[in-house]
């Protein structure tokens, strides 16, 4: 008996002996083997002027981490943008990308180990993390503050308040009220850029009497299809009731399905639910649900198509050797007011929310809110990238849409607004907004029903 | 406890001597299940049958063939019209494998290596724990096997998502999170029960008169799981490893909410599902993409699909 039990118990130890070893024979392994690739890429040089960074004081041997929506090939740049900051301090900077970001965010927050910081893009995706888990966000330390105080707007910084608490500072920026257009086609045609909406809807009208279907939209955007369209209503919302009404429909003062609005709606459907004016090289009304909005606007570049309303990253989207320039083969033009004075611009951007108040974590969460991170950022990217800091040096950004961007983000003739839908409540503003605008388009549902259908998802409190 | 205890009477309905013979003898009166058998092979080897069946894998492949096409064609090909099209205006490019492979700021091997890294101790570890367990609960009473057995067997019915949020607090408890340890022992437990309750199945059909001689000839149970047991398990070892590691390799969820997308934890499928960009602007590199990470597990399926398909068998007819 007692030799077959310690035979047993003997092979036990062993089996579960050979397990141990391999189990550390592969930890070690692996950790050695991924390690090393992270240090890699582009440097931007061992030369950087210390002064600015003296204050972060000395945070050698401390360890950030980062999480955001931004992947590769952008996350690249914001590794690199980072560079001098490590060289300073002494800290290192643990950048992490996803595109499940939303979904993995909250997760982490749940499980108790969220990141040292967080770049969220949405204000409304901020305001429901403060809600549903009150103790996580660490309000912005003071050193953040004066900074967001200094060198953004009084809009960007409320935009990363919650109920008069600083939790995150802007970081990057974009702009959405831009029509995209061929210059050398309308040199051809000797069509004039528009300043007015009427100038642009009497464009619209020479374009289509020529022959031709002068818009074209699309989107189709997987699991979000249909914000596209909700940014072309923000737009016109701004446009015919105005900045006041557009806050008051942004935070739900008035119904979603309030009469401006149908009337905003309506002048969305005079362009993009006319048959003389869609879609541009990609079918007829209906194929805008369908059509990807990475591709709706490329049918320009066959001049089948000549005027398609996107943002500023659009340009990421044109195949590679399209040159995005003012006398290039595409580019921008702000998209009109009802007059040449009335100047509103849509536009969106991501903040920097800290989870920890570590000191190295304020320190950093500091530095990019500051204008030496916003130049360090510009000089790192070649295009796609602005930010609403007045600091930042406009010389130093290289893409003329890039340049285009920022002058009119930091021109006070301009009245910004931040992306509704992003600021709405998710069940509307990532959820209903965007599925009953595609079935505006899609099965042509009435102006009304959809903006009640909204009106019907927003939560009752 | 003196003598080892004697095995379990096998369920099968078979008689222990007939199912013993490794293959139904000349003359001897056929059973019902190997008449069904002889007269399925008959109505499946009709030349019908063949032309439907190679109409279904046509059908089948065209996809996979699209998905082939498009991953060679130039980025505004793939944007503007379908891989149809491919065949009217042949272009062909392998930019698409260019970017997929180098356009990463990793290198691209790193996401390599550190799938196998992730996927080799999580299709090892479970089958090791579970050849051992399914061995005690077909060859080995003790009390409460039964209760204990199904219990096992009920846990495959907790789906993998309640489980994520528990499980990672847990671990950030223990200081594991974002390491390999967390992604291994993940796949194991979400393996186990599956494994246990095949691997007991494909035990309990090996005739207990084997493992009676074996006993009777003084081999304890170390002796009867490798020298008896395990040679007749090789088919439904090596097809519950492809199962596992096609799991495993093509797994997002798992690693990527216990070890986050980080460069030095991150498999290929988390680089692939970054393959479109932020904001989905490059999705031309999609089925690029898709083909570089389906090469491990094609070249495991082909290796191992003898098997596999024995494996398969050994389940239904048994000989």
């Amino acid at each position: 008996m007692s030799s077959i039990r310690s035979r047993r118990s003997l092979a036990a130890v062993a089996g579960g002996l050979g397990f141990a070893l391999a189990l550390s024979a592969c930890s070690g392994d692996s950790g050695g083997g991924g390690g090393d690739d992270t240090a890699g890429g582009g440097a931007t040089g061992g030369d950087t002027d210390c002064a600015a960074y003296a204050d972060y004081g000395d945070l050698s041997g401390k360890e950030i981490s980062v999480y955001a929506s931004i992947v590769d090939p952008e996350a690249q740049q914001q590794r690199d943008s980072y560079k001098p900051f490590e060289e300073c301090t002494g800290a290192t900077i643990a950048y992490e990308g996803s595109r499940e970001f939303e979904a993995q965010l909250p997760v982490r927050i749940q499980a108790g180990n969220p990141p040292d910081l967080a770049y969220i893009p949405q204000p409304g995706f901020l305001k429901s993390i403060t809600e549903d888990y009150p103790d996580a966000l660490v309000p912005a330390p003071q050193g953040v503050i004066d900074n967001a105080n200094e060198f953004y707007t009084e809009g960007w910084v409320n935009y990363g308040t919650v109920d008069g608490t600083l939790y995150a500072t802007p970081l990057g920026a974009n702009v959405k009220s831009f029509v995209w257009y061929s210059p050398s086609m309308f040199d051809e045609a000797g069509y004039e850029i528009p300043t007015t909406w009427d100038e642009l809807i009497a464009l619209s009208d020479t374009i289509a009497e020529s022959g031709a279907k002068p818009w074209c939209a699309g989107v189709e955007s997987g699991d979000a299809t249909g914000w596209p369209a909700t940014d072309f209503l923000e737009d016109v919302v701004l446009r015919t009731g105005g900045p006041d009404v557009y806050d008051q429909w942004v935070n739900h003062e008035i119904p979603f399905n309030d009469p401006q609005i149908v009337e905003a709606l309506g002048t969305v459907g005079s362009i993009l639910k006319n048959e003389d004016y869609v879609n541009g090289g990609l079918g007829d009304v209906q194929s805008i649900a369908a059509a990807p909005w990475v591709d709706a606007g490329l049918p320009i570049l066959d001049g089948t198509c000549w005027l398609h309303r996107a943002a500023n990253f659009y340009q990421a989207n044109w195949p590679e050797g399209t040159e995005v320039a003012e006398d290039g083969d595409v580019f921008a033009f702000y998209l009109p007011g009802q007059s040449a004075d009335d100047k509103p611009l849509l536009g969106g951007g991501e903040f920097v929310a800290a989870f920890s108040d570590r000191p190295e974590v304020q320190a950093f969460q500091a530095y990019l809110s500051s204008p030496e991170w916003a130049n360090a950022k510009a000089e790192v990217t070649g295009q796609g990238w602005i930010s609403a800091n007045s600091g930042l040096d406009r010389d130093l950004l290289k893409s003329p849409i890039d340049i285009l961007s920022f002058d009119l983000l930091t021109d006070e003739s301009y009245t910004f607004r931040f992306d509704g839908s992003d600021q709405m409540p998710g069940s509307v503003g990532a959820g209903a907004f965007w599925t009953e605008m595609t079935a505006w388009f899609a099965s042509d549902k009435d102006d009304k029903a959809v903006l009640d259908a909204i009106e019907a998802a927003w939560p009752a409190s | 406890m003196t003598t080892t205890p004697l095995p379990p009477q096998s369920f099968v309905k078979k008689e222990p001597g007939e199912a013993s013979v490794p293959a139904p003898g000349r003359g001897r009166r056929l059973t019902r299940v190997e008449k069904r058998a002889i007269a399925a092979q008959g109505k499946l080897s009709s030349p019908w049958a063949s032309l439907l069946a190679i109409v279904i894998a046509v059908l089948w492949t065209i996809p996979s063939l699209g998905l082939l096409i498009t991953s060679f064609r130039p980025e505004l090909d793939i944007r503007r019209s379908g891989w149809w099209t491919f065949f009217t205006s042949p272009e062909v490019t392998t930019d698409n494998y260019q970017e997929a492979l180098f356009g990463s700021s990793t290198n691209f091997s790193t996401f390599f290596i550190n799938s196998f890294v992730i996927t080799l101790p999580s299709v090892v570890i479970p089958i090791s724990l579970a050849l051992l367990a399914a061995y005690a609960f077909a060859w080995i009473e003790f009390k409460g096997r039964s209760i204990l057995f199904v219990a096992v067997f009920a846990l495959q019915v907790v789906p993998i998502q309640v489980t994520l949020i528990p499980l990672l607090s847990q671990y950030v408890d223990w200081g594991l999170e974002g390491s390999f340890w967390v992604v291994w022992l993940s796949h194991s437990m979400f393996a186990l029960p599956l494994a246990i309750f095949l691997l007991h199945n494909f035990m309990k059909d090996v005739p207990p008169s084997l493992v009676e001689a074996a006993r009777v000839d003084g081999a304890g149970h170390v002796k009867i799981f490798f020298q008896v047991l395990m040679p007749l398990l090789t088919p439904a070892i090596a097809s519950f490893a492809i199962f596992q590691f096609l799991w495993v390799w093509n797994d997002l969820l798992v690693a990527l909410t216990f070890a986050g997308g980080a460069p030095d934890v991150a498999p290929l499928t988390v680089r692939i599902a970054e393959l479109s960009g932020s904001r989905g602007s490059e999705w031309h590199l999609l089925s690029a993409g898709a083909f570089i990470s389906m090469v491990v597990p094609v070249l495991v399926f082909l290796a191992l699909q003898r098997y596999f398909v024995r494996g398969l068998l050994a389940g239904s007819v048994k000989g």
